[in-house]
């Protein structure tokens, strides 16, 4: 088969302009979606152990759910059912806006807060519960001991699968191109079509793909070990 | 809502058109998870015993290997086995073989870290006694090790396996009929129920992930009998 490679495809031009703008959307709903499914990890975290039964049992359904249906599935849901969901002003409001957008961030938010939660889950069990004991001890109330003690020690300890989690969402966030939202693989599937030249492209956004992860996992990893080196002490 | 619209197809969210055409639906899924899975399992005890090697030459091609797969998203290795197959083979794949073989390896690579941390997590004293006794490097694998070790990493396997099947999903976008395609199918002849149509297939995953899930922990009860302490 003869297949002409053609590096400048991607090197420059106007191809190689898509592709980096397609990097930084996929940055920026990565970043703005692992954000909010912190926030909302952590409330779901801090339900699941109120030891309050309905929040407790809410929460647990929350995660299962969520964390076991394919994030696909959701994205089809949020995007197609909001018609159905949502009443038909919110609609219209959206469908004036970036629809695709907050489809997708929403999507990629709830399924990474139910993972989220339950790493912290983990790692608020393994805080030692005298730590919780003697934070109630000093006078503290129950949501003010969770803030101030059990929480930075949780966080500490669940940095490295929480990072892991925010690195699977940003892969994850390839799949918000089957609803339209114009991310890295969405401009190399749209480099492609035009030029044929798809081996040139998916190279290309394999490399940022690549490049953010290996980055990342070096970073967690040169953080457990020091961590470790730090608990052993 | 619209919840007849659901039932009314639900054979073919179910199975596809199957006595009269291609296995589809949910029964594609499973398909392609239990497969995918069979293939993970070997691929992934190959790649993390040659990561665990004291050799580099067969150590460093699996580590490259491991960290890229993981490294890249799963949608892009699809692509990669689906369009540019052909230029590097010069035939095309079928869809469901190519999703297949990206869900082997991707998956491979995270079962190859699961494997190399059970069998890191065993004690050092288990292998050097193996060896004492005049087992060789691979017996000792094969007869101490890894029987341990296995059991120690279901949960993990579990965990895999049901990303795995949320993962099937995947195929949809090169166009395998299973069960998100049929629902998207469904969805674009009905037009008027798209929440019920996607709440019931989510419930359809959801179910057959649960049930992975709970075969774990039942397995895990099981075992734990035989650990070593």
């Amino acid at each position: 088969m003869g297949y002409q490679f053609d590096w400048s495809i991607v090197l420059a031009g106007e191809y190689r302009d898509w592709l980096i703008e397609g990097f930084i959307l996929t940055l920026k709903i990565s970043g703005l979606a692992g954000v909010c499914a912190l926030v909302l990890g952590t409330i779901l975290a801090v339900l699941r152990l109120s030891r309050v039964k309905p929040l407790e049992w809410f929460s647990l359904a929350f995660t299962e759910f969520f964390r076991n249906t394919p994030l696909l599935v959701q994205l089809f849901f949020w995007y197609f059912g909001s018609e159905t969901v949502l009443p038909r002003a919110v609609n219209e409001w959206l469908y004036a806006h970036d629809f695709e957008f907050a489809a997708g961030t929403l999507a990629l938010t709830v399924y990474s807060a139910a993972f989220i939660a339950e790493e912290l889950r983990a790692g608020v069990f393994s805080i030692p519960k005298t730590q919780f004991e003697a934070s109630r001890a000093t006078g503290l109330s129950f949501l003010q001991s969770f803030w101030h003690i059990i929480l930075p020690q949780a966080f500490r300890i669940a940095i490295p699968p929480l990072v892991s989690q925010l690195l699977n969402l940003f892969k994850n966030s390839s799949l918000v191109m089957t609803i339209g939202v114009m991310e890295l693989t969405y401009e190399a599937r749209q480099v492609e079509s035009f030029t044929f030249h798809g081996f040139e492209a998916f190279t290309a956004a394999t490399l940022m793909y690549l490049a953010v992860s290996l980055c990342v996992s070096l970073a967690i990893s040169m953080y457990s070990r020091h961590f470790l080196r730090q608990l052993k002490h | 809502m619209h919840w007849n619209v659901v039932f009314n197809n639900m054979d073919y969210l179910l199975w596809g058109v199957y006595p009269n055409g291609p296995l589809g639906g949910m029964a594609a899924s499973i398909l392609l998870a239990v497969l995918g899975s069979i293939g993970a399992f070997w691929l992934g005890l190959a790649l993390g015993l040659m990561r665990l090697s004291g050799r580099w030459p067969v150590r460093i091609p699996a580590v490259a290997v491991i960290e890229v797969i993981r490294g890249t998203p799963l949608l892009m290795l699809i692509f990669w086995f689906y369009f540019l197959g052909p230029v590097v083979f010069g035939y095309t794949l079928p869809e469901f073989e190519s999703a297949l073989i990206a869900f082997v390896v991707f998956t491979g690579a995270c079962v190859a870290e699961i494997v190399r941390a059970g069998v890191l997590a065993l004690p050092r004293g288990q292998m050097e006694a193996a060896r004492g006794q005049g087992l060789s490097y691979f017996q000792a694998m094969r007869y101490v090790i890894l029987p341990q070790a296995l059991r120690n990493m279901l949960p993990s396997f579990a965990n895999q396996f049901v990303s795995l099947t949320k993962d099937t999903s995947l195929a949809y976008i090169i166009g395998v009929g299973e069960l998100t395609r049929a629902a998207t199918q469904v969805n674009n002849r009905e037009v008027v129920a798209p929440a019920e149509i996607f709440l019931t297939i989510a419930v359809l995953y959801f179910i057959i992930c649960w049930g992975i899930t709970a075969t774990g922990r039942h397995m895990e009860r099981h075992l734990i009998r035989y650990q070593v302490r």
